[in-house]
């Protein structure tokens, strides 16, 4: 073989990182040091003693941790592996992850935040030196009601589940300063509406209504109306719905709500395709939320830290958690004196590297910059949606013939039908191909349901390679279902068997659990105190 | 778009590709796939918002610039602590939790995100070994949130609404469990004796009503409780459980709640390997027995070691998962979204840099600190001790009989570079002390608040 090379295969030829690693406890080597503290200086030991030996018998430690000793280069080495063996937004085209917008989170946030003149600073120290963040926080908050269209912004939550807490928890205030909290121990939501929306009202004290969907996929007015009375406080939906589809009656909605003396609350979760478009306010809408890491760009760390924001009215606004920053003569001040205010929903003035880089990204885009991820963001979409639904066996229930706005949830049921193969089993295959895939959330009101995000951030190409995996793998379910089925073929690891983790007696969420009941290991003896005796 | 708007974020603003797939869909312009938004809710303008700073060097000049307002103190002269700590971060912390990997990565599934569920679950498994507990949550939002959800876990399992908070704990995280238990539970808060649980109090108020015995230890002034058996045999005996809040940076040499009787032991891991980020890096945990009564109550999801089809690999799925509300809505418990599973990372990183020898070195070095700090500094005339308790890397001072109020002595000693701690009131001053005050910087503090005193007497005196 020589010189030319060969043009690439139609599809890539993808294997995951297999570094095949122990569990970091088996990297255990007694004496190994990963990190030295700093120790007390011998002044202070004169001073004040043997400071563990004083300790109450109560309250000291009988037995070192049972940690492992492991030397430095090891650690990182471990831990670098098992970055390879995970496959982030930066390295797949991640728009097989619907609801959560799988954006590019850019480079440059990332260089702006790692500065100590962020990372160091106390919450608590003197706020004249912290003039920077205090004003970052307040404009990102301006920046966001704007585009809310609302009055006032929160971004002391941590996430957009802890938001829609936030928000019913307002809702849940607002009624009792009216003397109406007894009454009103019902919210309304809908089925496409993310499931933290009705897991948290029932938190929160109230009884859920789920509202499904008419028979063109909108939500039902007709169910709304039937189930608004004088003791609902407030209709909680997210628009468009996770299926894609914008409610065109959005605004009927929240004024059927009001019309009862409920609030209207709007999970913005799925703002990217209407950035600049529509706004929460201008349908009426009391309170939301948008997901700072989903919408405004901030990355998704494995699962979090997420950034939450709330926006309200002018009425609600006494009702926002706290503490706020306000501009007083110039400067930035926290303002924690707000007595009707729900309280402290999380540590301090929320999850600051992201507010951070929030404001980042809008200032890199501006109005038309966001204006143009929405469109872009609807334009991929709509063109994705056309590739898939050119895939035999694959369809987009509800709403027949229209567009969608930034996702949309098919479905796989006429493939399952024909080869017996699960949307699940070709996610696992789709993996194979260096592709995220994911069902959608439960219940699987669509059958055999997936959903995909495309957001702004990839290219026309790159869309057109996740539709031809998807297509490939639908050919295999027809062609060599075998290979599907027994996938994954290019992963870490192999076909994982899940009976263990529903079972009480064989689940093992620790290693020490694990060694318990697989291999009778007593839970209290330290594996150092062990290598203490051996020696 | 109405103008040509191109971005290095959003490839496909370049024309030829827009326009390709316009085409390809059969749409005249983008405005089509807006159909269903009513005319009368478009906005119909520009958002009013800043210039965009296209070029990047524009938007570091301007972040950078507004980031540069801001003045880290020197770590050896930060003395604040009330939640949130500058405690060493290793390095090796942050190479791993930067990788683009990690960071970028979200709810991928446990082939192609082998690596999070891995890196989770040794999280979950290190801090069991901290805790002595077979059960450790993928992190929570925060401390606040996990004290939370730990005491409704208490009333759920017990089928009653009283809890009994023993401690002096942090008035904001009081306030979330406040709002977040509303309609569950009723909370009373016991006065404490000289920082401590007033057990005699204690055992007068736990009942047939009582849910959970709230301990934070330490507590808010850095309190350790050292009658936690006395309070779990009170909870227990009356059917309750006690559920404690605790940091476990101090857990190389401090025994675990767990050993001393607590049910559902709860916290923050800021302390592990996570930077102050101006108070925006926590991520709460929740530990319990490997006891399906106290494990089908978390809401959280949980990582679980599973067999693959290859002898010798390790494989992972989530345990229980039909607990939670992605899987089953309002009938799951509380609720459950993306909250801060790259701390739980960092964390799992540091514990296992630090070890056995690393955690109790440190502990040692916060407790000797912490009790220097304390005795040199209540030794200046007109400070004292406010209590006689055990003392974990914060204290409180009374400055009822100094010459300056703690606000005046926070705003003077400023003026030298420190923050020598949180005012509780005008008499009172939270002091932390973390391994990054050494005893040279500890002495200064003394000095430079005994020279503000004697400063503030003479003007009094003239």
């Amino acid at each position: 073989m020589s010189l030319p090379i060969a043009p690439k295969p139609a599809l890539r030829r993808f294997h995951q990182a297999r570094w095949d690693e122990p569990i970091v406890f088996e990297l255990h080597t007694p004496g190994e040091r990963g990190v030295l503290p700093s120790r007390a200086e011998s002044g202070v030991r004169q001073a004040v003693g043997d400071v563990v030996a004083a300790l109450p018998a109560s309250l000291r430690r009988a037995q070192p941790p049972a940690l492992p000793e492991i030397g430095q280069m090891r650690v990182l080495k471990h831990y670098l592996r098992l970055s390879q063996e995970n496959l982030g937004a930066d390295l797949n085209v991640d728009v097989g992850q619907g609801t959560c917008t799988m954006k590019y989170a850019p480079k440059v946030n990332e260089t702006i935040v790692r500065t100590p003149d962020l990372s160091e600073l106390h919450p608590l120290q003197d706020q004249g030196t912290a003039q920077g963040v205090l004003e970052i926080i307040w404009r990102t908050e301006r920046m966001l009601a704007e585009i809310s269209g609302m009055s006032r912004v929160s971004l002391q939550t941590g996430g957009g589940s802890e938001a829609i807490w936030a928000n019913i928890s307002m809702i849940r205030a607002y009624h009792a300063s009216r003397g109406e909290g007894e009454q009103r121990d019902e919210v309304i939501t809908t089925i496409f509406s993310h499931p933290s929306n009705a897991a948290a009202a029932k938190m929160a004290g109230y009884k859920v209504i789920t509202i499904f969907p008419d028979a063109d996929g909108y939500p039902d007015v007709d169910a709304l109306r039937a189930a608004l009375s004088p003791r609902t406080a407030a209709i909680m939906v997210t628009n468009p719905e996770d299926t894609g589809i914008y409610n065109p009656r959005i605004r009927e909605w929240v004024e059927l709500a009001h019309a009862v003396g409920a609030l209207a609350s709007y999970d913005q979760a799925n703002a990217n395709g209407i950035l600049g478009i529509t706004r929460a306010r201008d349908a009426g809408f009391d309170v939301c939320h948008f997901n700072l890491h989903k919408t405004f760009g901030t990355p998704h760390g494995c699962g979090g830290p997420g950034s939450g924001a709330n926006a309200v009215s002018e009425a609600l606004a006494p009702f926002l958690p706290g503490p706020v920053v306000e501009k007083v003569d110039g400067r930035y001040v926290l303002d924690a004196d707000r007595p009707q205010s729900i309280g402290v929903v999380a540590p301090f003035y929320g999850v600051v590297p992201n507010i951070v880089r929030t404001y980042a990204w809008i200032r890199a885009l501006g109005a038309p910059g966001l204006r143009a991820v929405a469109e872009t963001a609807v334009l991929n979409n709509n063109y994705l949606m056309k590739r898939i639904l050119e895939i035999p066996g694959a369809s987009a229930p509800y709403a027949t013939g229209r567009r969608r706005i930034e996702q949309v949830r098919y479905s796989w049921q006429e493939l399952f039908e024909e080869t017996g193969i699960s949307s699940e089993e070709i996610g696992i295959r789709a993996a194979d191909f260096g592709m995220h895939y994911w069902t959608s959330h439960h219940p699987y009101v669509v059958p055999q349901p997936f959903t995909l995000e495309p957001t702004e951030s990839y290219s026309k190409a790159e869309l057109d390679e996740y539709a031809d995996v998807l297509a490939e793998v639908a050919r295999e379910a027809r062609e060599q279902p075998e290979v599907v089925r027994s996938a994954p073929h290019n992963q870490t690891v192999h076909h994982t068997h899940h009976d263990d983790l529903d079972d009480p007696e064989r689940w093992a969420v620790t290693w020490r659990a694990y060694r318990r009941k697989y291999f009778g290991e007593g839970a209290t003896v330290s594996a150092a105190a062990s290598d203490e005796e051996a020696a | 778009m109405t103008d040509p708007f191109i971005h290095p974020y959003v490839p496909n603003t370049a024309p030829a590709s827009r326009q390709e797939m316009l085409d390809a869909v059969g749409a005249a312009s983008v405005d089509e796939f807006y159909a269903d938004v009513p005319a009368d809710l478009r906005l119909g303008r520009d958002l009013d918002l800043p210039e965009p700073l296209v070029a990047e060097q524009d938007l570091v000049r301007h972040v950078g610039g507004l980031l540069r307002r801001n003045r880290a103190a020197d770590p050896g002269r930060l003395f604040l602590g009330a939640g949130t700590y500058l405690h060493a971060v290793p390095a090796v912390v942050d190479e791993v939790i930067n990788r683009s990997e990690f960071l970028t990565a979200y709810a991928g599934e446990p082939y192609e995100d082998h690596g999070r569920f891995q890196a989770l679950f040794q999280y979950q498994s290190l801090m069991g070994e901290l805790l002595n507990l077979d059960v450790v949550n993928v992190p929570t939002y925060d401390g606040y949130q996990a004290a939370a959800t730990s005491l409704a876990m208490a009333t759920r399992i017990t089928g009653r609404r009283g809890i009994v908070l023993v401690s002096d704990a942090h008035p904001d995280k009081l306030s979330k469990v406040r709002d977040y238990l509303r309609p569950i539970a009723d909370l009373v808060l016991l006065p404490t004796v000289g920082g401590e649980a007033d057990v005699e109090a204690a055992l007068a108020h736990i009942g047939q009503q009582t849910a959970a015995v709230w301990v934070e230890s330490p507590s808010f002034h850095g309190a350790l409780e050292t009658r936690l058996p006395q309070l779990a045999d009170a909870a227990h005996r009356a059917g309750a459980l006690l559920v404690v809040g605790t940091d476990p940076i101090g857990l190389g040499v401090i025994a675990s709640p767990a050993d001393l009787g607590a049910d559902i032991v709860h916290g923050d891991i800021q302390s592990l390997g996570l930077h102050p980020w101006f108070g925006g890096a926590h991520a709460g945990f929740i530990a319990v027995a490997d006891d399906p009564r106290l494990v089908m109550e978390l809401p959280s999801r949980l990582f679980g070691l599973a067999s693959t089809d290859v002898p010798g690999e390790y494989g992972f799925g989530d345990v229980a998962y039909d607990r939670t509300s992605f899987a089953v809505r309002e009938e799951g418990k509380e609720w459950v979204g993306t909250a801060a599973a790259l701390w739980g990372i960092a964390a799992g990183v540091y514990l296992s840099l630090m070890g056995p020898q690393g955690m109790a070195e440190l502990g040692e070095t916060l407790l000797a600190r912490t009790a220097y700090a304390r005795r040199v500094l209540a030794a200046l005339p007109g400070v004292a001790d406010t209590d006689r308790a055990v003392h974990f890397r914060e204290f409180v001072l009374d400055l009822s009989a100094a010459s300056l109020t703690a606000p005046e002595a926070v705003a003077v000693l400023r003026a030298d570079g420190f923050e020598p701690g949180l005012p509780l009131d005008d008499a009172r001053l939270l002091v932390c002390v973390t391994e990054q005050n050494t005893q040279t910087d500890i002495d200064e503090l003394a000095a430079a608040l005994g020279a503000a005193l004697a400063t503030a007497d003479k003007e009094k005196a003239a």
